[in-house]
C-alpha cells in the first residue's frame, strides 16, 4: 500500500440548479483511494455517474462542484483551467464508458482514435505511435490488432469495442481509471472477458481504479472496496469481502432483492425506503 | 396450452438473409412459466415476437389445439397479450394512462370501462392519481406496471414477457417480478418469459430454453439451472458467467 | 372518501393554477389542459417564439378588428384629389395612387392574408397527414405510388405551378388557395411519412396491434397525433413561404383583384412610384416581412416546445 492516497475526495458537492429548485446530485462524498479497486454501486439518481464525472471535471454547466479537498496524488482538482483539464485527462485519469457505439468517434478508424490519444499527450512521430496502438490493441486481446485497426466503431462487436475503448483510455498510461458501467452494455459472457482484461491490465500497471455501476454482483467480485450510494450520498463503505456483514439498511435490502442462482426464494425482498436515508 | 414445432424466422436486412429463429420447438403446459434465456442476437426476443403473431414465422404454432397463423381475430387477441422490454417505449407519449388502458375495452366493445379501468390500475398497485398522467410523469417501474395492467386486462389466459424487468433498477426489479408473480398466480396466467438474466429467469420459470444464435441449445428444468447440472457447455458457461467474476491470485 | 363539509371545513377553492398544474389529474380533461398550459410555459420562456406568438397575435386582432384598426375609413373609397398623400394626421400611413387611405387598405389587407393562409394550412395539413401516414404504414406498392405522387408534385418549383393553376383556374382569391395548396402539401406528407415509418416500429403501436386494434385505428388514433405537431411547426416555417406566394400571385395580378386590398398587389401598383412615394409599397411590404418573421419566430419556438426529447 503506497504511502499517499491517489484519489482524496473531500465533502464533495454537485448541484444543478433547475426551475424546481436546485437537484443535489452529490452530497458530502469523501473516500480516498490508493492503488486498488474501488467499486461505486447505486441505482438510477444515486450520484455515481455524476461523481465519476466530477472528478474528471466533465461536469456540464450550470451543474456547480464545489469540494473540501479533491485532489489527485496532491494536486489539487477543483481550480483547474480547461488547459491543465486537457493535459490531465487521458495522461493522469481516464474514463471507459458504457457504450463504446456512442463513445468512440462514428468517423474516424478506431486505431487512429488511439493514436490520436498517444500524441496528444506524449511526443511521437505517426510511426511511434503507430507501434504503440498496435501494442495496445494487443494488450487488450484484440486477435488480429493489423485488421481492428483500420475498422471504424460501428464495425465492431460490443465487446470489441469496449476493448479498443479501454485500449484507448490507458495509452497514454493514466494513474487512475474510472469505468463507468464498463460492462452493462454487454452479453454476459463477453463481460466477464472484459473484466478479465480491465484485471489484468490493471495489475500490471498498478493504477487505481474506479468502478461505476449498479451490479452489485459484478462490482463484489471485482473490487477491493466498495461504496454503496443512495440519493447522492455514500452511505456504505466496506471491503467488497465483508460486503455480507454490510450495516445499513439500504445496502442489506439492495443485496437480497437481487434474484440469483443459488438462493431460491418465493418472493424477492423490496427495498422499503427510509426517508431518513436521504437525510 | 402453446405447442411450438419447427419455428424458423428469417429477416431480410441490408439484402441478405438473416436466419433470426432456426428450427425451434418446445411446449408449454397450461399454468406453466416457460423461460427462455439468451445472450444478444440469439433470438430469444423475437420467438416471442412470432408467437405473438407481430413477425411472419415458418413451421407450425399451436394455442389450445388451434393452429395460429400470422393473421389474427379478435378473440385471438384476447387469449395472448405481450409485455414489452422498454418501459419508455411501450406506452404512446402522447395519451394519458387511462386512454392507453381503455383503447383494448374500446376495440372489444366491453362494457365498464370506468370500473374495469380502476380495478386494473389497483391490482398493479397503482393509485387512482396515476391515472390521468401522461407516461412522461410516471417513474420507470410506474410505467412497467402501467404495461402490465394493459397487459391484463382483457384478461388473457396467457402473458408473454419480453425482458420485463431488463430496464429497471434492481429494488424496481423486485417489486415488478413479485408483482408479475402474485398475478399469474391470480388469474392463473401461462406465461413465457424472455430474459438474458438467469437469475430472474430461475425465480420465475418452471423451465427454461437455452438459445444462441437463434437455435436451441438445451432444454432444462429451473432445479438443473440452479444446481448447474446442463448438458451442454455453452449452458455451463452462461451459469458460470452470471455467478459474478473470479478473480486470479496473483 | 367523503369530507364532511362543516363552517369549520368549507369547500376549499384551488386556484386555477394549481388545478392545471396538478400531477395528479383527475380527469382527461384536466390532463390536457394541463399540458397545453406547461407546453405555454414553456413557448413564453423563449423570447423570440414570444415575439412570434405577439406578431400573430396581433395579425389575427387586426384582421377582426380591421374597421376599428382603420379609423372606420374605407379602403376601397377612392379621393382622387388627395391621390399619393404623404403620411400626415388625416392618413397615417399615407394614400395609394387613386387616393385610398393605406393603412385602411394594410387593415383590410390583412383578412385577406390570414384567409390565404388559414385555408391553405386547413387544406395542405390533412392531405399531407393523410397521404403521409397511411404510404409509411402501409409500406409496399401503397408507399410507392403515394410517394410518386408526391415528388411528381414537388418536382415543380412553387410559384411556377402556383400562376399555371391560377391562370389555369382563373383569378381570385379561391382560386389562389387552390393554386398555392397543390403546390404546398408534398413536404407535409414526406414528413408524415418519415415519422410514420419510426413510430410504426415502436412498442406502443405493437402494443395496439397486438390488442387487435385495425389499421385505420392505428393510424388515426395512435400515429397521426404523433405526427401532428411536426405538421404545425413546419406549417408555421411554411407561413412565410405561402404569405409570400400569395402575395407573389397579388403582384401578378392573380389572387385577390382589385378593388380588394392584398398586400402583394398593394406592392406591386406602388413600385411605380416607389422612390417619390415610397410609402405606397413599403407599407405593404412592411406588413409581409413583419407576419412572415412572426410565423417563422412562432415556428422555431413551437419545435422546442413540441420536441418529444424534452420529457
Amino acid at each position: 500500500m503506497s504511502d499517499s492516497p491517489l484519489l482524496e475526495v473531500e465533502d464533495l458537492n454537485v448541484t444543478f440548479p433547475g426551475r424546481g429548485g436546485a437537484t443535489r446530485a452529490v452530497r458530502n462524498a469523501s473516500f480516498s483511494l490508493g492503488r486498488e479497486r474501488l467499486g461505486i454501486v447505486g441505482e438510477s439518481g444515486s450520484g455515481k455517474s455524476t461523481t465519476g464525472r466530477a472528478l474528471l471535471g466533465l461536469i456540464p454547466p450550470p451543474g456547480l462542484v464545489s469540494a473540501k479537498r479533491l485532489q489527485l496524488s496532491g494536486q489539487d482538482l477543483s481550480s483547474l483551467t480547461d488547459a491543465d483539464w486537457q493535459r490531465l485527462r487521458g495522461r493522469r485519469i481516464s474514463m471507459v464508458m458504457q457504450d463504446p457505439k456512442y463513445s468512440l468517434n462514428p468517423v474516424l478508424k478506431v486505431g487512429r482514435q488511439i493514436e490520436e490519444t498517444y500524441r496528444l499527450h506524449h511526443r511521437a512521430s505517426q510511426g511511434e505511435a503507430r507501434r504503440r496502438s498496435l501494442a495496445m490493441l494487443e494488450a487488450v486481446k484484440i486477435r488480429d490488432p493489423d485488421l481492428v485497426y483500420h475498422f471504424y466503431a460501428h464495425q465492431l462487436s460490443g465487446g470489441m469495442g469496449q476493448r479498443v475503448m479501454i485500449a484507448m483510455m490507458l495509452i497514454a498510461e493514466p494513474d487512475l481509471l474510472i469505468a463507468d458501467e464498463p460492462t452493462s452494455a454487454l452479453d454476459v459472457t463477453v463481460q466477464n472477458e472484459v473484466l478479465r482484461i480491465l484485471d489484468d491490465l490493471v495489475t500490471d500497471r498498478g493504477m487505481g481504479l474506479i468502478f461505476i455501476s449498479h451490479n452489485l454482483t459484478i462490482v463484489s467480485s471485482f473490487c477491493d472496496r466498495v461504496l454503496v450510494m443512495y440519493g447522492g450520498r455514500i452511505v456504505e463503505e466496506c471491503k467488497a469481502s465483508e460486503l455480507s456483514a454490510a450495516r445499513h439498511p439500504y445496502t442489506r435490502a439492495l443485496m437480497k432483492a437481487v434474484p440469483v442462482l443459488d438462493r431460491p426464494v418465493s418472493e424477492l425482498a423490496v427495498v422499503i425506503r427510509d426517508p431518513e436515508w436521504l437525510r | 396450452m402453446i405447442e411450438v414445432s419447427d419455428l424458423s424466422v428469417n429477416f431480410r436486412a441490408g439484402g441478405r438473409q438473416i436466419r433470426a429463429v432456426s428450427n425451434v420447438s418446445f411446449s408449454v403446459a397450461g399454468g406453466e412459466t416457460f423461460g427462455v434465456v439468451g445472450e444478444s442476437g440469439s433470438g430469444k426476443s423475437t420467438i416471442l415476437r412470432a408467437i405473438a403473431g407481430l413477425v411472419a414465422m415458418t413451421g407450425r404454432l399451436t394455442v389450445n389445439d388451434r393452429p395460429m397463423g400470422r393473421a389474427r381475430s379478435k378473440a385471438d387477441r384476447r387469449v395472448m397479450q405481450l409485455v414489452f422490454q422498454d418501459p419508455y417505449g411501450s406506452l404512446h407519449p402522447r395519451q394519458t394512462i387511462d386512454d392507453a388502458l381503455r383503447e383494448p375495452l374500446l376495440i372489444h366493445g366491453l362494457p365498464e370501462i370506468d370500473r374495469t379501468v380502476e380495478a386494473a390500475l389497483a391490482d398493479v398497485g397503482l393509485l387512482p392519481q396515476h391515472r390521468f398522467r401522461y407516461p412522461h410523469q410516471l417513474s420507470g417501474g410506474q410505467r412497467q406496471r402501467v404495461a402490465i395492467a394493459r397487459s391484463l386486462i382483457l384478461k388473457p389466459s396467457i402473458l408473454l414477457l419480453d425482458e420485463p424487468t431488463s430496464a429497471l433498477d434492481v429494488s424496481i426489479q423486485a417489486e415488478i417480478l413479485n408483482l408479475i408473480s402474485q398475478l399469474r398466480r391470480s388469474y392463473q396466467l401461462t406465461c413465457i418469459l424472455v430474459s438474458h438474466d438467469l437469475g430472474v429467469v430461475a425465480h420465475l420459470c418452471n423451465r427454461i430454453a437455452i438459445m444462441r444464435t437463434g437455435n436451441l441449445v438445451e432444454l432444462l428444468g429451473v432445479d438443473s439451472l440452479r444446481q448447474s447440472l446442463a448438458h451442454e457447455a455453452y449452458t455451463r458457461e452462461l451459469i458460470a458467467a452470471s455467478k459474478g467474476f473470479t478473480r486470479v491470485v496473483r | 372518501m367523503t369530507i364532511e363539509l362543516t363552517p369549520e371545513n368549507p369547500p376549499q377553492v384551488v386556484p386555477l393554477a394549481h388545478w392545471l398544474l396538478s400531477d395528479a389529474p383527475t380527469s382527461r380533461r384536466q390532463a390536457v389542459l394541463g399540458n397545453l398550459t406547461r407546453g405555454m410555459f414553456a413557448l413564453a420562456a423563449n423570447p423570440a417564439a414570444l415575439i412570434g406568438l405577439l406578431i400573430v397575435l396581433a395579425l389575427v386582432t387586426i384582421a377582426a378588428f380591421a374597421p376599428l384598426v382603420a379609423g372606420f375609413r374605407s379602403p376601397i373609397e377612392q379621393d382622387l384629389v388627395h391621390r399619393l398623400a404623404a403620411p400626415s394626421g388625416d392618413h397615417w400611413f399615407g394614400t395609394d395612387e387613386l387616393g385610398r387611405d393605406i393603412l385602411a387598405r394594410t387593415a383590410y389587407g390583412a383578412r385577406v392574408t390570414l384567409t390565404i393562409v388559414m385555408l391553405v394550412s386547413i387544406l395542405v395539413a390533412p392531405i399531407g397527414l393523410a397521404v403521409g401516414t397511411t404510404a409509411g404504414y402501409l409500406g409496399g406498392w401503397v408507399d410507392a405510388i403515394l410517394m410518386r405522387i408526391t415528388d411528381i408534385f414537388l418536382a415543380f418549383p412553387r410559384l411556377v405551378l402556383a400562376l399555371a393553376f391560377s391562370a389555369a383556374l382563373g383569378p381570385g382569391i379561391e382560386n389562389a388557395v387552390i393554386a398555392i395548396s397543390l403546390t404546398a402539401w408534398p413536404p407535409y406528407a414526406r414528413i408524415a411519412r418519415a415519422e410514420t415509418v419510426s413510430i410504426a416500429r415502436s412498442d406502443f403501436i405493437a402494443a395496439v396491434v397486438l390488442q387487435g386494434a385495425s389499421t385505420w385505428r392505428v393510424l388515426f388514433r395512435h400515429i397521426v397525433p404523433l405526427c401532428i405537431s411536426s405538421v404545425i411547426v413546419r406549417l408555421t416555417l411554411d407561413m412565410a413561404g405561402i404569405i409570400l406566394t400569395a402575395a407573389g400571385l397579388g403582384f401578378l395580378g392573380l389572387g385577390a383583384q382589385p378593388p380588394t386590398a392584398e398586400w402583394g398587389a398593394m406592392v406591386s401598383t406602388g413600385r411605380d412610384v416607389i422612390f417619390d412615394q415610397w410609402w405606397v409599397a413599403t407599407i405593404p411590404g412592411l406588413a409581409i416581412f413583419i407576419v412572415s418573421l412572426g410565423f417563422n419566430l412562432l415556428g422555431d419556438g413551437l419545435r422546442d416546445v413540441f420536441d418529444p426529447k424534452n420529457t
